[in-house]
């Protein structure tokens, strides 16, 4: 299966997005470069609003990932629970 | 008594569906070929649609929401970045250079999106892509006006930035990449969101963006890093928008696939020559590296691409057939560029210089196959006569390719040592090329590029002289004319780092930052 990617910038409140994505994907990998931090993952990576609540304490909305988005590869999907970037073969 | 309910918050699709397909209507009294005129003559057919969804999900009101977040968070930085002389903290002031191309080169273009999508987008009968290219064409006057702001701030102490927009519309290599756009913005809607939203932001942006950010994140700059971060929130969209615009196109219709195939095959070769000026930037205008041109080749076109052409398999679509010649030339691109730069320094908005002993050996560990055999010694023999005070400075023009108006430097796919010449009869005329890429290009499509305005034609027909000039008086200086006709000044804004302004006040300011003097 062919790497997905989501890359984040680097600061407090993608700490625990990051956190909760590698929770949720077992096969996620960090790849930490200047000011950014690429998270590759095998075919398919998601992120959940649940488990970014549950680490933060607070109510989330997965549209506000917009702001520390850098860069994606794969499929996206989105709903109000969770994001998912997938490839299809 | 009245009981206020509380209304249910709708949930996101629900949302995204009212507020795209909710807010479109039928026309009753205009016919829909005359409200969208530019949408059947390219031949792609499409039945239906509201099967095109943004993935996001993003709809207008949230979209100015987090917008404005962004921007609140680029400007405090960009404040912090002048209270604190921000400029002195870059590695070292060769880095400048790398901001002055970007300027010159890059921002302009972010403008000329900005109306693509916008014109894209008014001519879609489809709410859910004329919503997302909205949100896109607003993004891109965004980043055009904060790169703007934030290189304002160099422009106060630095040379070459003064006149940017005059420089893209002039300067002789920065048609490379307003050409590009202006093909682009020149097609139809469909071909412009397949040049654009999907061979440019999903294909090659990572190339463009991801090393220039992080390039700027490891030299220092805290203005360039964070536009350019704030810039790069909003890719995803758009990536993810080129990729939905291309899967609909392709799912709508079997007859569109090998239209939209050629159209990725022709874009992907026009983006990746533009991206020579970044393959050079990596590798030579860093001061401090991120990744070798060649790697960052390998990461986000040979391995993420390659698994981008392999979904897109099920719909018949392939990898273009010019990655097999841009795997030839990775090893040679960049220092083909920067060798033709550090020749034509005089007639450029920036610095060029020959890379230091530990550059030179970073240089051949990162390109083993190529760098010690063909380029150091080239470059050697150059610092050898810049000793010398023989600096070398090219006076004469270099012949342009047709299509992708970069000068004839480069060499026979798998052949380094001979430069590819390719040739083709039109209408009496005789048009040169880069490649059997830009060759096959042109062949295609012969009546828009025989318009090409190419620089050095230009400036051999005295178009690029300022308003009065006689080219017929005794000691004329056709470079002289043509730096004033760019708005540059000689010994200024062009020439070698060593002999800058800009080299001798970065170490003196640095040095009062530094000292009590
Ligand atoms: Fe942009
Ligand atoms: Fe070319």
């Amino acid at each position: 299966m062919s790497t997905v990617f989501l890359a984040l910038q680097t600061n407090e409140e993608t700490r625990p997005i990051i956190e909760a994505i590698l929770q949720d994907n077992p096969s996620a990998v960090v790849d930490e470069q200047p000011a950014m931090v690429k998270i590759n993952a095998d075919g398919r990576l998601v992120v959940r609003r649940q488990t970014i609540e549950e680490l933060t304490g607070r109510d989330y909305d997965l549209q506000e990932l917009q702001v520390n988005m850098i860069t994606m590869s794969g499929n996206l999907d989105q709903t109000d629970d969770e994001i998912t970037l997938f490839w299809k073969a | 008594m009245d009981m206020t309910v509380a209304k249910k918050k709708l949930g996101l699709k629900e949302r995204y569906a009212v507020m795209t397909r909710g807010l479109d209507w039928t026309p009753s009294y205009q016919k829909m070929e005359d409200i969208y005129p530019y949408i059947a003559y390219e031949g792609i057919k499409i039945h239906d649609w509201d099967k095109w969804e943004d993935p996001f999900r993003l709809t207008m009101d949230a979209y100015w929401k987090y917008q404005a977040e962004k921007e609140r968070k680029l400007y405090s930085v960009l404040d912090a970045f002048t209270q604190n002389n921000g400029h002195l903290n870059v590695t070292d002031a060769r880095y400048l250079n790398t901001v002055k191309l970007f300027l010159s080169g890059i921002s302009p273009l972010e403008y000329v999106a900005h109306r693509g999508f916008a014109h894209a987008g008014r001519q879609f009968p489809g709410p859910g892509p004329r919503v997302a290219c909205l949100m896109q064409s607003l993004d891109e006057i965004r980043h055009a006006q904060t790169q703007v702001h934030a290189v304002s701030n160099y422009n106060k102490y630095y040379n070459g930035m003064h006149d940017f927009h005059h420089a893209h519309d002039r300067v002789w290599f920065l048609s490379v990449p307003k050409s590009f756009f202006d093909d682009a913005i020149t097609a139809g809607p469909f071909e412009f969101m397949v040049s654009i939203g999907f061979s440019f932001e999903y294909v090659l942006t990572n190339l463009l963006f991801v090393p220039f950010v992080s390039g700027a994140a490891y030299n220092g700059d805290m203005a360039a890093m964070t536009f350019g971060f704030s810039a790069q929130s909003d890719e995803a969209r758009h990536m993810t928008l080129g990729l939905e615009v291309i899967k609909f196109i392709l799912e709508q219709d079997p007859d569109n696939v090998p239209i939209v195939q050629r159209w990725i095959d022709k874009w992907t070769w026009r983006g990746y020559r533009v991206l020579t000026l970044v393959a050079m930037m990596m590798d030579y205008m860093l001061p401090k590296r991120t990744m070798s041109w060649k790697e960052s080749w390998e990461i986000y076109f040979e391995e993420n691409g390659g698994a981008l052409f392999k979904d897109l398999a099920r719909y018949g679509i392939k990898m273009p057939q010019c990655a097999e010649q841009i795997a030839l030339e990775k090893d040679h691109l960049s220092h083909q560029a920067w060798s033709t730069f550090y020749n034509y320094a005089a007639a450029a908005n920036f610095h060029t210089w020959m890379p230091d002993e530990d550059e030179m050996e970073w240089l051949s560990a990162k390109y083993p196959n190529s760098f010690d055999k063909l380029y150091r010694p080239r470059y050697e023999f150059w610092r050898e006569q810049a000793a010398k005070g023989n600096r070398f400075y090219n006076k004469t023009l270099p012949m342009l390719c047709q299509t992708c108006q970069i000068p004839m430097i480069f060499t026979e796919p798998g052949d380094p040592t001979k430069i590819c010449y390719r040739e083709v009869d039109y209408k009496g005329d005789k048009y040169h090329f880069c490649s059997d890429h830009c060759k096959a290009i042109f062949e295609h499509e012969p009546e828009k590029y025989v318009q090409a305005w190419l620089p050095v034609h230009q400036i051999y027909q005295g178009n690029c002289f300022p308003e009065g000039t006689d080219p017929t008086v005794e000691g004329f200086d056709p470079l002289a004319a043509v730096l004033k006709y760019y708005n540059l000044e000689h010994g200024r804004d062009n020439l070698d780092f060593d002999v800058s302004e800009d080299k001798k006040n970065f170490a003196e300011w640095r040095g009062q930052a530094t000292k009590n003097i």
